[in-house]
């Protein structure tokens, strides 16, 4: 409380000095959404899944993979895939749950702007992104060395660090989808299901579509997105493959992700 | 100071909040009365930017919310207790403000105290607390950054009566060192305890506003007699226009000293002369709201 004075008989109040407040700083508020992401018990264990579920894949690949593919790029691979599905999913919640459990009530009148929230949990989205995916080489190159010892055969490193780039790359596509599906729906369960529909209904649709008709044949890799973005898992080799990329990320992402920002800016906080 | 200049929202073709004009003053607690639906909440999201308004303004010590630099130092707001993630704990919830607002981490423990939450309640998560409990968390959520502006919308709700007590003394407290409070309610009781001023609303318009103590003068004269028929002769007589009301007393808009005279001069003998006292307000309150009110049932 400023220690404003009052005078009771006149009710005239003498003005403080107005304390001018820092602004809030973006690193805070990307410390801040981290936070979030971690201290409640569904965020917490949809974070620890990617762990719990790269270990198992290291040991399943040790166990299950025939001895020739025990290379460290399958170990990377299998421990990845848990990675590339659920960090959208924490980049959705992220944005979803401010509506769907309320908080944003609270979150939006400590940070008026949201565009700067939006922008700090797309940020720390990708902080756990890329520490995940530090942590999926690391279980990677752990299995690779165990696993080839195991087998008794040669440890092969057949990941190329641009190669490593452009899976995370491809990782940080999968994860700007969430962005888009939670600032466009603004629901919890909506963009979920919005989501799965997206990574895997669609895609098997697209490529039914391309078996059978000529015409779309062509056309897919411009408008199938994880189409497009598999070259990124898979290794670019083509400036055309990048065009690929950039076309869907256009037309899936951003498009979307522009007119869902306008709807997260103008919308009623209820 | 909290300045609401010509506030209006429409949404299509209803108005839910008409035009309203009022000043919350420093020093006092202002009270935003209405019955549900009467666009109370409406007007509250418009003040801290959560509702675009259609016209109109609203600016906080003469700054729009949104123009605040760091607004939980400068505003406390509570718009819903229970407008929070059910998987944090009470003590996570206060953390998370005190880190955005960048504040001493010490002010987490000092609000729980404030509010009498006892740390093994602090650490459990706000899905199991009661909606008392909320409140309080959610008023020390709106103090922890020592904002010299209040906004809260229906603060009293689920609180038992000393709870209801102590949030009255905590926030007289806090206009005395002269911090500026915005509550609404529907509880008249509540306002009319805590209030210094009084906004009135129904269906989006103010119906009157004012001191309380002027809103009280205005709630008239109460006068009453063996002979009910020989007052009413006696007040019609003197040019008084008077209401019955249900206890058998009358009410009138003149003062006691015209209602005496008047009595004295048609010879009829009072068994009760006073000026309308706080039940009045909700008297008042129910007239004023009467046609706006959505349910018709007669004040």
């Amino acid at each position: 409380m400023t220690a404003t004075t009052i005078h009771p008989a006149d009710q005239t109040v003498r003005t403080p000095p107005r304390t001018e407040f820092a602004p809030i700083p973006l690193s805070r508020i990307v410390r801040v959404e981290l936070r979030k992401m971690f201290d409640t018990r569904s965020g917490f264990w949809l974070i620890a899944s990617i762990a719990v579920t790269g270990l198992l894949a290291t040991v399943a690949t040790v166990a299950f993979a025939p001895d020739d593919d025990l290379t460290y790029y399958n170990f990377a691979k299998a421990i990845g895939y848990p990675i590339t599905v659920i960090l959208p999913m924490v980049a959705l919640l992220s944005i979803t749950s401010e509506w769907s459990h309320r908080s944003g009530l609270t979150t939006f009148t400590y940070v008026p702007s949201r565009g700067r929230v939006v922008w700090a949990k797309t940020l720390s989205a990708v902080i756990v992104a890329v520490a995940s995916m530090l942590f999926a080489f690391a279980a990677g190159a752990a299995g690779n060395v165990i696993g080839s010892s195991i087998a008794g055969t040669p440890t092969v490193w057949d990941l190329s660090i641009g190669h490593a780039l452009t899976i995370v790359l491809g990782n940080l596509v999968s994860l700007s989808i969430g962005t888009m599906l939670g600032m466009l729906l603004r629901s919890s369960a909506g963009g979920l299901v919005m989501y799965f529909v997206l990574v895997l209904l669609v895609p098997n649709l697209s490529a039914l579509l391309a078996a059978s008709q000529d015409w779309y044949q062509n056309l897919q890799p411009w408008v199938d997105l994880p189409y497009a973005q598999s070259y990124l898992f898979e290794g670019m080799h083509t400036g055309a493959q990048w065009a690929h990329v950039a076309t869907t990320v256009g037309l899936w992402i951003v498009l979307p992700g522009i007119f869902g920002l306008r709807r997260v800016m103008r919308s009623e906080v209820k | 100071m909290i300045t609401i200049d010509s506030l209006t929202k429409k949404y299509g073709g209803t108005t839910v909040v008409h035009d309203i004009t009022f000043t919350a003053r420093p020093g006092r607690v202002t009270g935003f009365l209405g019955p549900n639906g009467a666009g109370k909440s409406t007007s509250l999201r418009m003040t801290v930017g959560l509702t675009q308004p259609t016209e109109g303004t609203a600016t906080i010590s003469g700054r729009r919310f949104a123009d605040l630099p760091n607004p939980g130092r400068e505003v406390g707001v509570m718009l819903d207790a229970s407008a929070q993630h059910a998987g944090r704990t009470g003590r996570e919830i206060l953390t998370i403000a005190q880190q955005i607002m960048g504040i001493p981490a010490s002010r987490v423990p000092e609000l729980l105290e404030l509010v009498s939450l006892t740390p093994t309640e602090a650490d459990r998560r706000v899905g199991g607390y009661s909606l008392g409990m909320r409140q309080r968390l959610g008023i020390a959520a709106a103090l922890i950054g020592a904002p010299s502006v209040l906004i809260l919308d229906e603060p009293a709700n689920g609180l038992d009566p000393a709870g209801i007590r102590w949030m009255r003394d905590l926030l007289r407290d806090y206009a005395d060192h002269g911090g500026t409070v915005l509550l609404s309610s529907h509880l008249l009781t509540e306002i009319e305890i805590i209030a210094d001023d009084i906004v009135m609303i129904g269906q989006g318009r103010i119906v009157c506003q004012g001191s309380k103590s002027d809103l009280l003068q205005a709630g008239g004269t109460v006068v009453r007699a063996a002979d009910v028929i020989a007052l009413q002769h006696a007040l019609i007589g003197a040019g008084i226009d008077a209401t019955s009301a249900e206890d058998g007393s009358l009410r009138t808009d003149v003062d006691p000293a015209a209602v005496g005279r008047a009595a004295y001069d048609g010879g009829v003998a009072l068994t009760e002369l006073r000026i309308a006292d706080s039940g009045g307000l909700e008297e008042m309150f129910l007239e004023l709201t009467a046609d706006t009110q959505r349910e018709r049932t007669a004040a």
